[in-house]
């Protein structure tokens, strides 16, 4: 079973550190959703879990094997991660981005093999970008060319999926959609997926634990249902959001503009299982 | 966007190339029509045939292929290392460093002249590149604006240390109008020994552009998604400037200063076969080399029975066409 694990890394750029001895373990089959305000430092904790931004101090394991050890392909063939932004100013087709994902498959002088090439066609299958194969991914929408970043760490068979911020330029059905992308490696290889999200209601509908980043330090980490608390999200988000729940799956609002402080509490009620 | 099946392609550019070098040897002070020239190639030609297409008119014309796809495939690399569709070893002031190697080979060359030249020209390349990227770099891009700006900046000293050599040193200044004729963009291919070491060079160096193809796919989606896709983006970065840095200092050592090919070569074969850079280095390749190779017969020939240094034509076709690019882009680069 494939596990991920950080213990106390602290890790930031040059001098300024912005994660603070953060622990965090992540097991095969898990969803998590790591979220938090603007500048908490989620993003860097995924650099640090992908491997691409090494932490002044703790360590960083996959399956005990520090990942800081791991030679970058090996390490490429078991985590892999989908950037938030994305740029090129070359017209690669869809295809050949997904290609790019097994990378770290191909020998160093090598041309993909028709194994990859199969792998390829079912990752573009699976993120459903098949008939955008040959469009050039600087034409795409937002949310094509999210597909396809997607689909690119598929084509990259890795155990440990990282995303960051992967919805943010989808309708919102697309959001679900896309997320629910990642339900079937996590079901049939048991992968693990970390994903930051900025939408706290789409991190409490798809993910089986939610982490809280505040301030470069872990504040909470379980199920939805005890993390999303009116104490929390006030104490980390600051007042005038409102917590309820539904089916025992949290969601938050803003509350009306101009209503009493303190209504946040209002909606919430405990569990129902 | 089509693409045109790559077979065909490639079999199309080596037609053209082979008939542009054929044009080349046949068109000149003597005019040996093409079917001579094919015979002469193949053994069949009479003494003096053989003499004008073989000690003369070949090795110019061979000289001006590898130039052409030696710069055309710098240009791919530095392209698709510094994600930036501009990038250009004579832009980026990489063929004025080179040149400084160069010329100071000169000053040292003796028997070793032909090996002496093309090792400080790339050592010059090197240095060129290293410092303009340096120079260059915000944070994880290289933005054309400060890229251009740097490379102007290094091509302007670069410049002042080559004539500061050339008018200071006393056997330069004997041959001072056929160095500078070579530094202007002359094709000055001498013997067949020199034409052999740029051979090599320019052989080795696209081989190992093909080896790293894969590894600029990859860069084109950024250096930090290179990484998570298990690139060692620095040590790549390392091969891929010594591979244009070769590549720079071969076509500087035969032809000195030889702008745009580097830009027109690439951005036509992309066109045509897309951005991956398995296609693109061959086709590329294949581009340049008939680009320059016609580019030095018109500047044999437009104004016979003087000569203008191949560089003027390119220059005169390249500049317009680095304009229109800039032109077309120029909102992206908020210039």
């Amino acid at each position: 079973m494939t596990r991920l694990f950080a213990s106390a890394v602290t890790a930031g750029y040059g001098a300024r550190d912005v994660l603070h001895d953060v622990g965090l373990s992540v097991a095969g089959g898990e969803r998590v959703a790591l979220v938090g305000p603007n500048g908490s430092g989620k993003t860097t904790l995924l650099r640090v879990l992908a491997g691409i931004l090494r932490p002044s101090s703790g360590r960083v394991a996959l399956d005990d094997v520090s990942i800081g050890d791991l030679p970058s392909r090996a390490r490429a063939r078991r985590i892999a991660l989908v950037p938030q932004t994305f740029t090129t100013p070359f017209a690669f087709t869809v295809r050949e981005v997904v290609t790019l994902g097994r990378t770290p498959y191909v020998g160093t002088f090598g041309r993909p093999a028709p194994a990859d090439r199969d792998t390829v066609e079912r990752a573009m299958d699976l993120v459903g970008c098949r008939a955008l194969a040959e469009r050039p991914i600087s034409r795409l929408s937002g949310g094509e060319r999210q597909r396809a970043l997607i689909g690119m760490a598929l084509a990259q068979e890795a155990d440990v999926l990282l995303l960051d911020e992967p919805t943010v330029h989808l309708d919102p059905h697309q959001q679900r959609e896309a997320l629910e992308v990642l339900a079937r490696p996590v079901r049939d290889r048991g992968a693990c997926v970390v994903a930051v999200l900025h939408d706290l209601n789409l991190a409490a509908a798809t993910a089986d634990r939610i982490v809280v980043l505040a301030a470069g330090r872990i504040v909470a980490d379980g199920p939805p249902a005890a993390v999303i608390t009116p104490e929390r999200m006030s104490s980390v988000f600051g007042a005038g959001l409102f917590v309820g729940m539904r089916a025992g799956v949290p969601f938050v609002l803003p509350e009306p503009l101009g209503s009493p402080p303190g209504a946040t509490r209002s909606g919430w009620s405990t569990p129902s299982g | 966007m089509r693409r045109a099946p790559y077979g065909p392609v490639v079999a199309a550019l080596v037609l053209v190339l082979l008939a542009a070098l054929v044009a080349a040897i046949a068109i000149g002070a003597v005019a040996i029509p093409p079917d001579r020239v094919i015979a002469t190639l193949l053994g069949a030609g009479d003494p003096a045939e053989t003499a004008i297409v073989v000690s003369l008119r070949l090795p110019r014309v061979l000289g001006a292929a590898l130039v052409g796809a030696a710069l055309a495939v710098a240009g791919v690399l530095l392209q698709g290392l510094l994600r930036n569709p501009l990038a250009d070893p004579y832009v980026l002031g990489t063929s004025a460093g080179a040149s400084v190697g160069a010329v100071l080979g000169l000053t040292l060359a003796g028997a070793l002249g032909f090996f002496v030249v093309p090792a400080l020209a790339f050592a010059g390349a090197i240095l060129s590149i290293v410092v303009v990227w340096r120079l260059a770099r915000v944070g994880a891009e290289t933005p054309i604006v400060t890229l251009l700006l740097a490379g102007v900046v290094f091509s302007a000293f670069a410049g002042a240390i080559v004539t500061f050599v050339l008018v200071s040193h006393d056997r330069l200044q004997l041959r001072l109008a056929s160095v500078l004729a070579w530094l202007m963009g002359g094709v000055s291919v001498v013997t067949w020994t020199q034409l052999a070491v740029s051979a090599a060079l320019v052989v080795i160096a696209l081989a190992l552009a093909m080896a790293v193809v894969w590894r600029l796919d990859a860069f084109a989606l950024g250096e930090e998604t290179a990484a998570t896709l298990g690139i060692d983006v620095e040590a790549s970065k390392r091969g891929v400037v010594a591979i244009a840095a070769l590549l720079t200092a071969a076509a500087v050592s035969i032809a000195g200063l030889v702008a745009f090919v580097g830009l027109i070569a690439p951005h036509a074969t992309r066109l045509i076969v897309g951005p991956a850079h398995l296609r693109l280095v061959p086709a590329a390749a294949l581009a340049g080399a008939a680009f320059v190779v016609l580019a030095d017969l018109a500047a044999r020939v437009v104004v016979a029975p003087s000569e203008l240094p191949m560089g003027v034509i390119s220059g005169l076709i390249g500049g317009p066409f680095f304009f229109a690019l800039l032109w077309r882009d120029r909102a992206a680069y908020r210039l």
